[in-house]
């Protein structure tokens, strides 16, 4: 059976986060692309956010899954060359961020207006009466946030 | 491409990275209140992943690997500006601190965005992104702290008077900034300065504080050149800790 590029994505769909197990890395858009030639696999990858940690997890997960469905050489590459953007989040991703508890980053065109942070949506019930605690979190892509309505703290995937 | 300017450039980015990196880290656990804690501890994993993007640059150039050059080097092979390897003090000195050279290292990042050297464009188009939550952390605290109480004004101020000529020394010229110019690598630290001055002014007239007399003010430098004060030594001691008792030390 040939290998097919759609064929290595959908196997890659079984890689999540590290740390947002819901969100399967393809979701999350750090695949970049995938490069085939006969029994060898390369897998294009971007960071999220440069000093992630989870970064060097996912790289050996991916591998750790293709060669699992017999592919005898991968190789995954991590560069800047495609940059990674919340933007590159799928709808699939965002809703499985939002049923996981955490809000999803808003889209946004061209650069991330630092004020959208302030009155996220609220993952629980909805409501924009919400306040920014801080714009860091237990993780590099999370901010703190607090409901006024629900009056519950949340999370979000920050948007970069 | 001028190697050895791309090479003196690196370092000293890289190397502010890592020392404030690790100052940053030192208030994990004892931020005044938990978001701080968290804040600094945050900003401080950036910055030292950042450096590692920078160092892992350098390897390619032909530099030893990112954990012989982080661990391995004495203080006067840094080139880390003298401003970075302060000691945290008091929280008013931090958040000064972020404040100035975080505004400097997001229109550095800005700048180097377009440089010629393609590596070092793409992290920094990358850096200035993350960055950008450093800098709304450090506005919003110059903002809030230095219009609210005698008490906050006063810290804030004293404080802004004692960093001023450490944060003047960020822009210690190198001997390569005229072929960096020519080349396209960077614009320079005398382009950097000026822009960073607008900026802190515009920040620092929402504020009731009052703008020390840059013009006037000597320039604390060497740090480029590996002159450093004497907090630097002990920093790089610590880091290398474990390094040195145990050198195989995995985990």
């Amino acid at each position: 059976m040939k290998i097919t590029e759609k064929q290595i994505l959908e196997w890659l769909e079984e890689v999540k986060d590290p740390e947002i197990p819901v969100l399967s890395l393809i979701d999350l858009g750090v695949i970049t692309g995938v490069e085939l030639d006969d029994h060898r696999v390369k897998v294009n990858m971007t960071p999220t956010f440069s000093g992630c940690p989870a970064m060097d997890y996912m790289r050996n997960d991916v591998i750790r899954v293709l060669k699992e469905k017999g592919i005898e050489e991968v190789e995954a590459s991590v560069s800047f060359e495609t940059q990674w953007n919340s933007n590159m989040i799928s709808e699939k991703g965002k809703k499985a961020l939002k049923e996981f508890g955490l809000a999803p980053p808003q889209t946004y065109e061209v650069i991330v207006d630092i004020n959208m942070l302030t009155h996220v949506k609220c993952p629980f019930c909805d409501s924009e009466n919400t306040e920014l605690k801080s714009p860091f979190g237990p993780t590099l892509c999370r901010s703190l946030h607090y409901c006024n309505n629900c009056l519950q703290a949340f999370e979000q995937f920050k948007p970069l | 491409m001028n190697t050895e300017a791309i090479i003196d450039l690196l370092y000293k980015i890289a190397d502010d990275q890592l020392i404030i990196g690790h100052r940053n880290s030192e208030w994990t656990g004892l931020g005044p209140i938990l978001e701080e804690d968290i804040a600094f501890s945050s900003m401080a994993q950036d910055k030292i992943g950042q450096s590692l993007v920078l160092y892992r640059m350098l390897n390619d150039l032909g530099e030893s690997d990112p954990d012989t050059i982080a661990f391995m080097r004495n203080a006067d092979q840094f080139h880390c500006c003298q401003f970075v390897e302060l000691p945290i003090g008091e929280f008013d000195f931090s958040i000064i601190r972020q404040f100035l050279f975080d505004t400097s290292e997001i229109i550095r990042f800005e700048m180097l965005s377009s440089s010629a050297y393609e590596p070092l464009a793409l992290a920094s188009k990358k850096f200035k992104g993350e960055i950008k939550y450093h800098i709304m952390h450090a506005n919003i605290f110059m903002k809030q702290l230095g219009n609210a109480t005698e008490e906050s004004v006063k810290r804030l101020q004293d404080a802004l008077e004692t960093a001023m000529p450490y944060a003047l020394g960020i822009f210690e010229t190198s001997e390569y900034e005229d072929a960096m110019m020519d080349e396209g690598i960077f614009a320079g630290e005398a382009t950097l300065r000026n822009k960073w001055t607008e900026r802190i002014e515009e920040v620092i007239s929402n504020t009731a504080l009052k703008l020390p007399d840059i013009g006037n003010i000597e320039p604390k430098t060497g740090g480029r050149y590996g002159k450093h004060t004497a907090h630097l030594q002990p920093l790089l001691d610590e880091m290398a800790e474990v390094l040195r008792i145990d050198p195989g030390a995995d985990w």
